[in-house]
């Protein structure tokens, strides 16, 4: 039987998941209740990326490192233009920043963005929990002062839910209508502009910045493009852009579209979700992930140099290890624990990584990715001409 | 790729005595090298001249060779082993420098050895500031303006370019030494005088001051296929102008955005790339101005550092063991993760802690000198501590350094009245802050409890106004308990100690005692939860038991603790906590033997220390590692921890040196057993006065002593002994205001010198043993046998600490007759004391007559020195005795071996300005080395080579004594005489040695004027100086020892010292390739 509790200037939150484990806390952010599935992301650095980061949107995001908030937060560093996760568990309380680009501090701009969080959690424990027992839903409820709250109806909200996000949530993040990019002028890289169109299962600006950088034309176009709207712009490629969700319920309308492409031999690159819906594109399945990866520490290896890169990763699907057609080549692989990180389609200009080469945040290791995308259409404009 | 089959031995070599900037840290990477090529099926040959280390324990190496670090013994090594690779990397300054010696001069080409790890044009790159600066330049890097200067003409001129404040750092020399900040002309060029002749390139380098930007460091692990993984981001909470020795740092960074970090990142593995760094692990050290965010590269280490075994504690990472694997031509993918066992070696640490260093210092020793912190190292150790927050990891951290503070303690700033408004304070504080003293930290909190705001403190010490404010936090909970009293909720006692209050800290704020606090807390069910450190944040499940402590969770629910104690027989041994004066890596080494030890008889062995240098806090020395501040709260716990579960045998208190025995009454008050010697024997030794009967009861005699409860009675008391007396306060550390007292006027000197200190308690009185022998004797007991393991006699005579003197083993000029009375004596009062594991005890015989000087049971400093000299490895043996074993259980070599070794100590006086170099009662050496060879003249020899007071073969000596010791050092003048050398001496000695037959050039004194001694020092006209001084003489003498010290002339300062010096020259000259060199193992067989 759990105690109901007031909330005091000690305890004012909890955190309850699914399975009935909860954690009393000190609620931060915008008071309310917010429901969203758990996860924990290992990064030191890079909080407000990750929470604008439309990958996690549905999340309530867990912080392993201890101190959050530390540097506020600023119009620059931005992933998308608000925050996308359902909530978030600190271990500290956030006290004032300090960063000579800081401009509104972190629990001032959560209040703006209107996010629910808690604070004063064994974030260790909870980390180990999600490690051994895998994704559940969870919810915060962050009480007002002198509030009574029953843990036992807390927890009966959610009991039932399983994961209660379900279908395709790319649509959730979307664009709602195309757009170029950038916005405000990068100072291009040189060679040829190339016609580049974004599907945007929930892209995030820096993938953006780093293909304006290398001198593509960018047209973002919302997830549920079509086919036939792509090819009115005579793209030179196509890029699948990272996003939230099961990769099968978003490949429902997404994967004919690729196949389509591959089909007319249109260059493509994918990341994150965008690499998941290559592979089923290409035949391959998917797969939810135990805990997932969501961290800064994320160590690959190409297969071809036996390289070891460090990467920036935020995905609780796979791709499936089972049933590999001839055409695909597996190019990346984790070290944690030998899951796909990327691979190339052998008879096709097609390549994706389940990792995020733009970081941000994270390791800049394999920003080269960017380039490499530009070479290969170079090469298929002469091989496939 | 798997490792390299072209080689098969490797030349290790290791970092040589701790001195100031070198000190367990090289052991510990030494040691972890060591074991990893060892393993790897290597014929690993080592060199080092420290005995004090673990890594020369004969057992470590294939060949240890104890020889001084110098290009000429190592070629002489090379010679005989012919390795074919050099791993120069792990050393330390002094292993990367003796190895380029080779390089330079052709050693390694004629024996065809590979240096790897970092080759020589890396090193070259890396090191000398022109070519690293042009190095940045090619990459696009930022660096402060600067110039290098080989002279005081070029000086000027650069200093107009630069401007003042301007750095000034030579070439080449450790731990910044010899460099500093100017601030005004005359300091420049003062500081570049001095750090030219300090380089051993003539070369200083001069920058821009970067003085109170923020300053980080990242430690970077690269493989021979160019992967490279950055294990651990260091921000100093110290700005830049204080040397990052110096420094209280946090790990990780904590005031970087990722945006800025990963700047960081990219220009450190670019670093790594340009300079050539192939293998293993550097560290770069980065400045960053607060305000613009501009971003300077200052310095990298081609080699693991301090920062690198900080880094390796920090995060569980080992560096210095990947890095010898990497050498060998391992990548890092083919590596496994030591700590999860599953992952690979090849990705980033990531933590879920806050971990705080901070520097120890002993200004205390140095009285004279300015204590103000600078760009050059002066700390002589550090604590680590870790906490789930900021301010936990930062109160650990203070009770770590064992200072006597309790967290964020109450200092006072000078010239404050606490009665008075801020603003009248404000002058004041503003003082205090803006002068970088070594407790600055602790003087920003109480400016913050005297009222004074954030932002004057940030543009006062430009700390970063983050760790300010969380300062702030801590000082807002103390308010609260400071207002309310004891903490006697759940809730409210919840609050304080998440926020890292110890119950000392809690008992001083509430007006009570700790153990008060200690008895509500627990009352009130609050305890600690242990969690591991994983490398991981928790990603990966974690074999290995690493663990520190933190008040997590809330009032109301139990967190998760993963101690998980066992259902073994276990023993927990106390470590030494950080490196200082008089304790140090002897102390680990013993610590880690009992680990070995225990091991090997199935016992499970758990660690507690604090130091992250050091092998004992390696997480496999022992089956758990708990990485926590020595104090009574903390060891409590976790014994309380470990209690839950299996059997455990008890605590050893004996191998830490003094903190764990600080402890002792606590542990038991606390009903915790002790292993080995009991609390009430262990007492027996420091109680005066029941120590004394014992004595008489055995008819053992000590020199007389009196106590004086008042300073007025000091006079009659020591009237009643009779001059010269040994004079010390009861209630000071370390030996500190510890003089001898010739006359009458010393007395007057002495009081007026130490007041304050004398006026806070008892003063004791010995009579001083003039011209006594003094020994040193490490022993064995198991309540009924005793081992005499090992008899030292000193080289200087008593009166100098013996952690200070010079030592031989077997002794030189003891008769059998004595040393069968020694041995018997020892036996008896280890019987008599109910020791149970080592003992030491020092002896000084005056005319025939044997004197009890001190008794310790318990590790000496001199333990791993005679194992080393014996072969037998008597920590090992007494931590089993400990658990029970029986010393005719085991079998031990001769404790009196054939050949000589010889102990020798290192000081650091060219550290500490105003500072004399004479020794006396109180301890200031930092580090020791050893000599050993066939003859005692050999091995002394040997051994102050090591120490960087080589023995002149030949030219001129200076000779200026005091009038005590002229007939004592005539013959040895005479001597040198007869071997050529010149001799000068000033008029009195002059005279003297000219009556007794000997030619002596007559020399000014520096008060005679005209061409005195000091400039014909500074002009390097003399190749030794033998200077002795007693009493108020010192004075005037002082700048002459100042100047040889400064200008590394090999000086002596007692007539004994002396005398053996001269031995060794003549020896020497009778036949110059009568040295023995050759490894440890082979001399212990030898035995």
């Amino acid at each position: 039987m759990l105690q109901p509790f007031v909330a005091t200037p000690y305890v004012d939150a909890v955190l309850m998941l699914s399975d009935g484990t909860y954690f009393l806390g000190k609620g931060i952010g915008k008071k309310g209740t917010t429901e969203g599935e758990i996860c924990f992301n290992t990064g030191i650095t890079g909080y407000q990326e990750t929470l604008t980061d439309p990958s996690y949107f549905g999340q309530i995001v867990v912080f392993t490192f201890p101190h959050i908030g530390n540097v506020g937060t600023n119009s620059e560093d931005n992933e998308s233009d608000k925050i996308h996760c359902r909530g978030i568990v600190l271990r500290n309380t956030i006290t004032t920043p300090s960063n000579f680009r800081s401009q509104l501090s972190f629990d001032h701009w959560l209040s703006n963005q209107k996010l629910v969080g808690i604070s004063g959690v064994d974030t260790r424990q909870l980390t180990h929990h999600i490690r051994i027992h895998g994704p559940q839903w969870a919810i915060i409820v962050y009480a007002q002062a002198g509030e009574c709250l029953s843990l036992e109806d807390v927890h009966r909200s959610i009991a039932d839910k399983k994961i209660e996000l379900t279908g395709d949530l790319a649509q959730y993040v979307t664009a709602s209508s195309p757009y170029s990019w950038p916005k405000k002028s990068i100072q291009a890289g040189s060679g040829p502009a190339y016609k580049l169109v974004v599907i945007d299962y929930g892209v995030k600006h820096t993938i953006l910045n780093l293909l304006a950088e290398e001198g593509f034309d960018i047209t973002v176009m919302p997830s549920t493009v079509s086919f036939s709207d792509i090819m009115a712009l005579s793209p030179d490629g196509v890029f699948l852009s990272n996003g939230p969700g099961d990769p099968s319920e978003t490949g429902k309308t997404a994967v004919p579209v690729i196949q389509h492409l591959l089909d007319n031999t249109i260059p493509i690159f994918g990341i994150c979700l965008g690499h998941q819906l290559l592979a089923l594109a290409m035949g391959l399945s998917t797969e939810k992930m135990h805990a997932g990866h969501r961290g800064a520490n994320q160590p690959v290896q190409e297969i071809a140099t036996g390289n070891v890169f460090i990467t920036s990763q935020n995905h609780g699907f796979c791709v499936s290890p089972k049933h590999i057609p001839s055409t695909v080549q597996i190019t990346y692989r984790s070290l944690f624990d030998q899951s796909i990180e990327g691979f190339c389609v052998t008879n096709k200009p097609a390549f994706s990584v389940q990792f995020h080469p733009e970081s941000s945040p994270g390791p800049h290791d394999t920003r080269f990715l960017f380039a490499a995308f530009k070479t290969m259409i170079s090469t298929a404009k002469k091989v496939y001409a | 790729m798997p490792k390299r089959t072209d080689i098969h031995t490797i030349l290790l070599i290791g970092a040589g005595p701790i001195i100031i900037g070198q000190a367990c840290e090289f052991d510990y990477s030494g040691t972890q090298a060591c074991t990893v090529l060892k393993n790897e099926g290597y014929r690993v040959v080592l060199v080092n001249s420290n005995p004090a280390t673990i890594m020369t324990d004969p057992t470590l190496a294939d060949c240890t060779y104890i020889e001084p670090i110098t290009a000429e013994f190592l070629e002489k090594i090379i010679q005989k082993e012919r390795p074919d690779a050099l791993l120069p990397t792990v050393g330390g300054q002094t292993a990367l420098n003796v190895a380029m010696a080779l390089y330079t001069s052709g050693c390694l080409a004629r024996y065809g050895v590979e240096m790897i790890g970092a080759t020589p044009a890396a090193i070259e790159k890396a090191e000398n500031r022109q070519k690293f600066n042009e190095a940045m330049k090619r990459i696009g890097l930022d660096v402060p303006n600067h110039a290098i200067v080989r002279s005081l003409d070029e000086a000027k001129r650069a200093l107009s370019l630069i401007g003042l404040p301007a750095v000034v750092r030579p070439s080449f020399t450790l731990g910044g030494s010899g460099g500093g900040i100017a601030e005004t002309e005359a300091d420049f060029m003062r500081i570049v005088a001095n750090g030219l002749d300090l380089s051993p390139t003539q070369e200083v380098l001069i920058d821009e001051s970067i003085v109170g930007w923020k300053e980080y460091e990242m430690e970077v692990v690269r493989d021979k296929k160019d992967n490279v993984v950055i294990i651990c981001s260091i921000e100093n909470v110290d700005p830049m102008g204080i040397h990052t020795g110096d420094s209280m740092t946090v790990a990780p960074a904590l005031t970087l955005t990722d945006k800025e970090y990963q700047v960081m990142r990219n220009a450190s593995i670019a670093v790594l790339r340009e300079i050539g760094v192939d293998t293993g692990g550097s560290n770069v050290q980065f400045a960053v101005n607060p305000a613009t965010g501009r971003l300077i590269v200052i310095e990298m280490n081609p080699r693991v550092s301090r920062s690198s075994a900080l880094a390796s504690k920090a995060t569980g990472y080992p560096i210095a063991k990947i890095a010898a694997k990497l050498a060998v031509g391992y990548t890092l993918d083919e590596i496994l993760n030591d700590i999860t066992r599953i992952t690979p070696a090849s990705f980033e640490p990531t933590i879920d802690y806050i971990v705080t260093k901070i520097p120890r210092f002993t200004f205390e020793k140095f009285p004279l000198s300015d204590s103000v912190l600078s760009t050059q190292m002066k700390s002589v150790g550090e604590a680590m501590s870790i906490g789930r927050s900021f301010a936990e990891s930062l109160q650990k951290g203070f009770r770590s350094i064992e200072k006597g503070f309790s967290g964020l303690s109450q200092v006072l700033i000078e010239g404050t009245d606490p009665h008075q408004s801020y603003e009248a304070n404000k002058p004041a504080i503003q003082k205090a802050l803006k002068r970088p003293s070594h407790i600055r930290m602790l003087e920003i909190a109480q400016a913050m409890r005297m009222g004074c705001p954030v932002e004057d403190i940030c543009e006062w010490t430009h700390f970063d106004p983050w760790m300010l404010e969380q300062m702030a936090l801590i000082l807002h909970v103390e308010k609260s308990l400071t207002e309310n009293g004891i903490p006697r909720t759940k809730e409210a006692m919840w609050d304080v100690k998440k926020m890292g209050f110890s119950d000392a800290r809690i008992a001083e704020l509430a007006h009570t005692t700790e153990e008060t606090i200690r008895h509500i807390r627990f009352e009130l069910g609050i305890h600690p939860v242990f969690k591991k450190v994983d490398t991981c944040s928790a990603e990966f499940a974690c074999e290995t038991a690493y663990l520190y402590s933190t008040y997590e969770g809330n009032p109301y629910q139990v967190s998760a603790c993963e101690a998980f104690p066992t259902n073994r027989n276990k023993v927990i041994i106390l470590g030494g906590g950080p490196n200082r004066i008089g304790q140090g890596i002897e102390f680990d080494y013993a610590c880690v033997h009992a680990a070995f030890s225990l091991k090997e008889e199935g016992i499970e062995t758990i660690m507690i220390n604090c130091n992250p240098e050091t092998v004992s806090t390696d997480y496999d020395t022992s089956d758990k590692l708990y990485f926590e501040p020595l104090t009574a709260e903390d060891v409590i716990e976790v014994v309380l921890k470990e209690q839950e579960n299996g059997s455990l045998l008890g605590v050893i208190v004996q191998f830490g040196g003094q903190t764990p025995l600080k402890l002792v009454k606590a542990l038991q008050s606390a009903h915790i057993p002790i292993l080995g010697t009991s609390p009430d024997k262990l007492d027996l030794a420091e109680d005066r006065e029941r120590f004394k009967a014992l004595l008489d009861r055995l008819q053992l005699t000590q020199p007389q002593n009196d106590i004086c409860h008042r300073v007025s009675d000091l006079d009659a008391t020591i009237q009643r002994l009779g001059y010269p007396v040994v004079i010390r306060p009861s209630n000071v550390l370390g030996g500190q205001a510890m003089a001898i007292l010739l006359k009458a006027s010393d007395l007057d000197r002495y009081i007026l010198a130490n007041r304050d200190i004398l006026l806070d308690g008892p003063i004791l009185v010995d009579k001083f043993l003039e011209n006594a022998t003094e020994i040193d004797v490490d022993a064995l007991c198991d309540g009924t046998d005793v081992f005499v393991a090992g008899i030292m006699e000193h080289i200087e005579e008593a009166g100098v600490h013996s952690g200070d003197s010079a030592c031989t083993l077997p002794t030189i000029s003891l008769t059998p007759a004595q040393l069968q009375e020694v041995t018997h004596t020892t036996e008896m009062l280890a019987k008599e004391m109910g020791v149970v594991g080592l003992m030491n005890v020092q002896y000084a015989f005056q005319d025939n007559k044997l004197f009890i000087i001190e008794v310790n049971p318990r590790a000496s400093r001199t333990v791993p020195f005679v194992a080393k000299a014996t072969g037998n490895s008597i920590a090992k043996v007494a931590a089993k005795v400990m658990i029970g074993k029986k010393i005719r259980d085991f079998s031990f070599n001769k404790p009196r071996p054939t050949h000589y070794c010889v102990k020798e100590v290192v000081f650091p006086f060219g550290r500490f300005d105003n500072t004399d170099i004479l020794l006396g009662p109180e301890m200031k050496s930092t580090g020791e080395v050893m000599g050993i060879d066939t003859t005692f003249e050999m091995a002394f020899y040997k051994a102050q080579e090591s120490a960087g007071n080589p023995i002149p073969k030949k030219g001129c000596i200076l000779v200026t004594v005091h009038d005590k010791d002229k007939p004592r050092i005539l013959e040895s003048v005479r001597c040198l005489a007869s071997l050529g050398f010149a001799i000068a001496a000033t008029k009195g000695t002059a005279q003297f040695l000219q009556k007794n037959g000997i030619e002596a050039v007559s020399v000014n004194k520096e008060k005679e004027g005209g061409d005195h001694l000091v400039d014909k020092i500074l002009l390097r006209e003399y190749q030794l100086v033998v200077n002795t001084s007693l009493g108020e003489d010192t004075a005037e003498s002082f700048s002459l020892r100042r100047v040889a010290l400064l200008n590394r002339i090999p000086y002596v300062t007692t007539a004994r010292a002396f005398y053996a010096v001269v031995n060794a020259i003549s020896k020497l000259n009778q036949d110059p390739e009568q040295m023995t060199t050759m490894p440890l193992q082979d001399w212990i067989n030898r035995v």
